[in-house]
């Protein structure tokens, strides 16, 4: 009941964005897409930044739009982070952050300041100038002050994309701080495959202004059929628990339905949960189990579609028995080793990532 | 110091500065504001009207606006049936003609400073609650602070030195209308060149500093860090 339901029709020479949607009232739903696909306008629209002639837009049972309202941006409760952070350059960061709190009546306030600081890690940063602050910085304190208005809605307008590796790297935590503290619903805009790995329950993925799929990022992860799939980034994603530790060679193994992974040591409990991210490009497939070989993560698996990734490249869906995970092979290795759908087969695994 | 007269014209154009100036940022804000945020057709038009004092001989100006405001024309009607008399020929007179012929000196820097904010923080203000009242009293005026000291001091500057306007609406009337450009070409057509030197060198000096000033703080404005 508590869920988003959006509906746009909005265009202008050029361009044109048609979605229908019904998002999950809480946790991080990515709107993904290349660029010029509609993500930043949709988000744009949601947040009543753009105005879709033809839309309808209702939040947790409130409506925003239909064809007789209209809410101003200014009356929507949600928080809104723009890709360049947009801090008011007059004002330090402690005004900042002020100035969406002191226009929340106290009645309405949920979120505290001192816990947002905290959360983000923004504390030393608090009488400095925007001008003064690294971008990873910038970021985290745009993030900071969309939190204080205790929005019931917020929204990512790809927060990491103006970083460099190493800022990304260091925003990313907090980010993923936020997926576990907060219990609104999160839109995350991103064309980063890994960023939506980490960070997204759900996806939303747009392409020329239309949704082409959208359900769990694990099952749309594992999808030959989407554009994600063509990705050099391209993986699935797993859901496992830990299950032991070998102490002498420094590994963790971990279950999920349908096997066993092996990866180097972990610092986690037995039996906590972890997403590990298994990319396609480091999956290879023999028709027989292979002995004599260095890898250590074989596992059975049935080939379940094969589609094209390229000239040379495909992408070969595999399903180790209630878990789907992508295989990057050449067209000429499908041919020779005569991979259709049914066939039995084993799954070779380089690469393990353990995302949280 | 100066000789009674002189000191009449420079207090007469002092306060016909300020006073100018102060209606020039009233109405001149709101009309930058517009300028710079609007995607109207008017636009073009209106900012070639506000323009116009630029390239115009004062002359013509002053004498459009004498035409209006005299007993016949349509300000005039108006100003007389409200029992205020006509225009021309007084204070209040020299007060409506600088305004209009200032108007540009204000309003592009103030529009030129909206329009560098650009859209982004204002955005950003309206997702942070704040009303579109707000966002211009506490985004757009601070960050255009910049823009509205130029349109101040350009605006006084140009003010004090305008002629040819004053000349035809105002003018020459001691207390009056008798600015200190007026006294000094009062001076040199009754060849008293030292009376008009003593005015002219203020006048001079006056000029440097306000636009050395002006400039000295552009560039402080304009660094970042500072």
């Amino acid at each position: 009941m508590n869920d988003l339901a959006a509906r746009f029709r909005h265009g202008y020479p050029g361009f044109g964005l048609e979605v229908d949607l019904r998002l999950p009232p809480r946790g991080v739903t990515a709107i993904f897409g290349p660029s010029g696909s509609g993500k930043t306008t949709l988000l744009r629209l949601i947040a009543g930044l753009e105005r879709a002639a033809d839309g309808y837009l209702s939040v947790a049972d409130a409506v925003w739009q239909d064809a007789q309202t209209f809410v101003p941006t200014h009356e929507r409760p949600l928080g809104y982070v723009f890709q360049d952070a947009r801090l008011f350059p007059h004002l330090d960061v402690r005004r900042n952050l002020d100035y969406g709190l002191s226009r929340i009546p106290s009645s309405l306030r949920r979120v505290s300041l001192d816990g947002v600081i905290e959360l983000l890690g923004i504390g030393p940063l608090m009488d400095r100038k925007p001008e003064r602050l690294s971008g990873g910085e910038r970021q985290r304190v745009a993030i900071a002050r969309a939190l204080v208005v205790s929005p019931r809605l917020l929204l990512l307008d790809e927060p990491l994309a103006a970083l460099d590796q190493a800022r990304k790297q260091e925003v990313l935590p907090y980010l993923e701080r936020l997926h576990d503290t907060l219990d609104i619903p999160v839109l995350y805009v991103s064309h980063a495959i890994d960023e939506v790995a980490r960070l997204a329950d759900h996806m939303v993925v747009l392409d020329g202004g239309r949704v082409v799929a959208q359900g769990s990022t694990l099952d749309l992860m594992a999808r030959t059929d989407l554009p994600l799939s063509g990705e050099d980034a391209a993986g699935a994603l797993i859901e496992a628990g830990v299950a032991g530790h070998d102490e002498t060679y420094q590994l963790t193994s971990v279950v999920f339905p349908g096997g066993r992974l092996t990866l180097p040591r972990q610092a986690r409990d037995v039996g906590q949960r972890v997403r590990v991210r298994i990319l396609a490009r480091d999956v290879s497939i023999t028709l027989a189990a292979q002995t004599g070989t260095s890898i250590i993560n074989i596992l059975p698996a049935r080939v379940t579609a094969i589609a094209a990734a390229g000239p040379s490249q495909s992408v070969v869906s595999l399903d180790l028995g209630g878990t789907a995970i992508l295989a990057r092979v050449t067209r000429k290795s499908v041919d020779a080793l005569g991979l259709k759908p049914g066939l039995a087969v084993h799954a070779q695994i380089k690469g393990v990532a353990l995302l949280k | 110091m100066f000789a009674a007269a002189n000191l009449d014209a420079i207090l007469l154009t002092a306060k016909l500065a300020s006073v100018v100036t102060l209606l020039l940022l009233l109405i001149g804000t709101p009309i930058a504001w517009w300028l710079a945020n609007t995607r109207s057709r008017l636009k073009p038009p209106l900012e070639a009207i506000v323009a116009l004092p630029i390239v115009l001989p004062p002359s013509v100006l002053g004498f459009y606006l004498l035409v209006a405001m005299g007993p016949h024309g349509p300000v005039g009607q108006v100003t007389q049936a409200l029992g205020l008399g006509t225009l021309p020929f007084t204070f209040t007179g020299l007060v409506v003609a600088s305004v209009l012929y200032s108007l540009p000196f204000v309003v592009q820097p103030i529009q030129n400073a909206f329009a560098a904010i650009g859209p982004g923080l204002l955005e950003a203000a309206a997702t942070l609650r704040a009303t579109p009242r707000d966002r211009f009293f506490t985004v757009a005026l601070p960050l255009a602070r910049p823009g509205f000291i130029t349109a101040a001091v350009l605006g006084f500057a140009h003010t004090v030195g305008e002629f040819g306007v004053v000349l035809m609406v105002g003018g020459n009337i001691p207390g009056q209308t008798r600015v200190v450009s007026v006294q000094i070409y009062d001076h040199v057509e009754a060849l008293e060149y030292g009376q008009a030197h003593e005015l002219a060198i203020l006048l001079m000096g006056f000029s440097f500093v306000t636009l050395f000033l002006l400039y000295a703080f552009n560039r402080r404005a304009t660094v970042p860090g500072t």
